[in-house]
């Protein structure tokens, strides 16, 4: 089997060579794709590496678990919100981590739409990533509301007061914007993993295993009929996402442009907020999958090819987000607004100027390392690099956030932000909770499309001319040469 | 291959003609191989056939006649009604239900009332795509009888079924079988119900 299929390969290189890198490294067949992904998600016990490192990322988790029931006990105020910085942390992160769940949706359903097939390694990863960091990403708002047990007056229900939310709020679109992202985001992951569900059904060694993935694998048999629907419905909530993943960070950035703030009111902001999350996506898609491939031999399904791609995207985004510094400050220079001015000055020299200086060393000038390519060849450098742009990219929250409101129209109302542990702990018990996901996701669910990669190999495709052959071996005769029965005949 | 062959007419010996089966299912072990036998067999006047692959294989759902589904129109149809609701519950509720005046904005406001018109046209657009795609698949189907032909497992790994249903007008357990096995198939299994 995989002799034959090495010579069908090799008589197709005569034809044509691909100059790039293949997207499945050599020698790999249906057997050994099946083999290598399922085994993950079927092996008995855990790698000591999981454990371990599992039990760092849930003490994060266990941090946030408290912090939240801290605060709900005692009020935004353990945070360091204050007047006129009323939103600090709580949409910085909610702003970062939605960001970040952008690329997942641009690697699955837009790479799809382009034909882009060396996504089909990474997608089902990077839409778990999307996942988690909307889920982290809607906390954030969702506490800040400062008694989140009444969140549901967020959504438009029938009550008692006949009171109906203000469908002309930023706030609002946002509501539904993010609860929509995070529900076909849903919806497209789950679609994606049910025939993998069924793979996993039919390798289980365990009864428990193959009821649990029988379940979730709804009887899916691969069907031909059924995958004619599946591709259609696949490809329509990719068409689908496309649209719905540009909204989403187009509406968060109304929630700031729509705002007369200076700083905040500038058309660039939605094209220059979605371009700034995929670039923070991408980012973070290379800082899990760089150590994933590593430690579970993956380097065949995400490839050189891979990464190297992702940094091109990065690198791309990079020019888009430094382009919308750029713009940001040409609109304050050129508004001539007295306030527009003063919020540039202020945030260059201000008393957090050292936080812009900082913004622009890790979103412009590192990642400007990419344009070498001995440098997208190498992985410490890029995940360093994809690190920097992680922290920038929050920086960049903070700069547009903080300082536009802590210092605006009126200087008697002016007053310095910083804070609180609890607003630190909180952060970075997402990021635990985030991570804790992410483990999760990687040791029980198969963290690369099994069903995918498959049609990437060359015995995965129909052979035309071989089918032809098979016709007329088996046949009596080419088809068409004698009439067709009609059914019922 | 003998014992094969043995094992194969002692179960043809033992069906007898009255018993219902729920078909035959050919194996095949290339995607090439099962487009070619499927168009063999579509040719052949066999109509109630059905093949099933590890991955999706854009030929064989061709090649067993069926070229066209309803989820692109399902997804339509559930596009525009999330669209229709998302705007009438923005109407009802801003102009009708709670009039309230924010700025001196007109009460039916509909630049501001797109973000969450558009918001309700791809949810429910998404979950027509994705229920119609389970509903019309007849899924979750716990049971199937093609799940009792045991090396049916691998169906979701590395090898291609076709299945002739026993309710096939030109259907004949023994000729049926016979075809199949002509068509290169691995193996020829009866498919209990």
């Amino acid at each position: 089997m995989a002799e034959r299929s090495m010579a069908e390969v090799n008589q197709k290189r005569e034809v044509y060579v691909d100059p790039r890198p293949p997207v499945v490294g050599p020698g790999q067949n249906f057997g050994s794709i099946t083999r290598t992904v399922a085994d993950i998600v079927l092996m008995r016990g855990f790698k000591k590496g999981w454990i371990f490192g599992f039990g760092i990322v849930f003490l994060g988790s266990l941090m946030m678990f408290n912090t939240i029931a801290y605060l709900v006990l005692k009020g935004v105020g353990i945070w360091g919100n204050n007047i006129p910085v009323g939103w600090a942390f709580d949409i910085i992160n909610f702003v970062w981590w939605i960001g970040i769940g952008h690329a997942g949706t641009l690697i699955s359903a837009i790479l799809l739409l382009l034909r882009q097939s060396w996504r089909n390694s990474i997608n089902r990863f990077a839409e778990a990533m999307t996942l988690f960091a909307v889920a982290c990403a809607g906390m954030f708002p969702a506490l800040h509301t400062g008694r989140p047990w009444m969140d549901y007056y967020l959504f438009p229900l029938p009550n008692t007061m006949s009171m109906w939310p203000n469908f002309r709020s930023p706030l609002m679109w946002d509501v539904f914007a993010v609860t929509t992202y995070a529900t076909v985001s849903a919806l497209f992951w789950f679609m994606g993993l049910i025939p993998d569900f069924a793979t996993l059904r039919d390798t289980a060694r365990k009864k428990w295993q193959r009821i649990v993935f029988g379940m979730l694998a709804m009887g899916w048999r691969g069907d031909a009929r059924h995958w004619h629907r599946y591709e259609t419905a696949y490809l329509l909530l990719a068409g689908l996402s496309t649209p719905l993943v540009l909204s989403v960070h187009t509406i968060v950035s109304f929630d700031f442009s729509t705002g007369i703030v200076p700083g905040w009111h500038a058309t660039i902001f939605p094209p220059y907020f979605v371009a700034g999350a995929v670039y923070a996506g991408f980012a973070m898609v290379l800082t899990l999958a760089i150590p994933v491939r590593k430690f579970y031999g993956l380097e065949d399904f995400i490839t050189m090819r891979h990464i190297r791609n992702c940094c091109k995207v990065m690198l791309a985004t990079g020019l888009i987000v430094a382009y919308g510094y750029m713009m940001e400050a040409f609109f304050a220079w050129y508004s001539g607004n007295t306030y527009e001015l003063f919020m540039m000055k202020n945030r260059m020299f201000g008393p957090y100027g050292y936080m812009y200086w900082l913004l622009i060393l890790c979103n412009v000038a590192v990642p400007s390392l990419l344009w070498w390519k001995k440098m997208r060849d190498n992985l410490a450098a890029i995940f360093i690099i994809s690190m920097f742009i992680n922290v920038g990219m929050w920086l960049e929250r903070f700069v547009i956030i903080v300082m536009s409101l802590n210092r605006d129209f009126n200087p008697a109302a002016w007053r310095m932000y910083y804070p609180t542990i609890f607003d630190f702990s909180m952060f970075f018990g997402t990021v635990g909770f985030f991570l804790t996901l992410m483990f999760l996701f990687i040791r029980f669910v198969p963290m690369i499309p099994i069903f995918e990669m498959k049609t990437l190999l060359p015995e995965g495709k129909v052979d035309e001319k071989k089918v032809e052959e098979l016709e007329r071996e088996h046949g009596r005769g080419p088809i068409g040469s004698t009439p067709l029965p009609q059914f019922g005949d | 291959m003998t014992t094969q062959e043995e094992l194969t007419k002692q179960e043809a010996l033992t069906k007898t003609e009255g018993e219902e089966i729920y078909g035959l299912m050919a194996e095949f072990d290339s995607p090439s191989a099962i487009v070619a036998a499927a168009r063999r067999t579509y040719a052949d006047g066999y109509r109630r056939i059905n093949a099933y692959s590890p991955f999706p294989i854009e030929e064989l759902s061709e090649a067993i006649g069926y070229h066209r589904d309803y989820v692109a129109l399902c997804t339509l149809i559930c596009g525009l009604l999330g669209a229709v609701g998302g705007f009438s519950l923005q109407y009802w509720t801003s102009a009708i239900a709670y009039p309230l005046n924010v700025g001196g904005r007109p009460l039916l406001s509909i630049p501001a009332f797109v973000p969450v018109t558009f918001e309700c046209t791809i949810l429910l657009a998404a979950f027509g795509a994705f229920l119609g795609n389970l509903i019309m698949n007849r899924l979750p189907q716990p049971y199937h009888p093609v799940f009792n032909v045991p090396s049916f497992a691998r169906a979701s790994q590395d090898r291609f079924f076709l299945c002739v249903k026993s309710d096939d007008p030109k259907f004949n357990e023994a000729e049926t079988r016979a075809f199949l096995a002509s068509l290169g198939a691995e193996e020829v299994s009866y498919v209990e119900k």
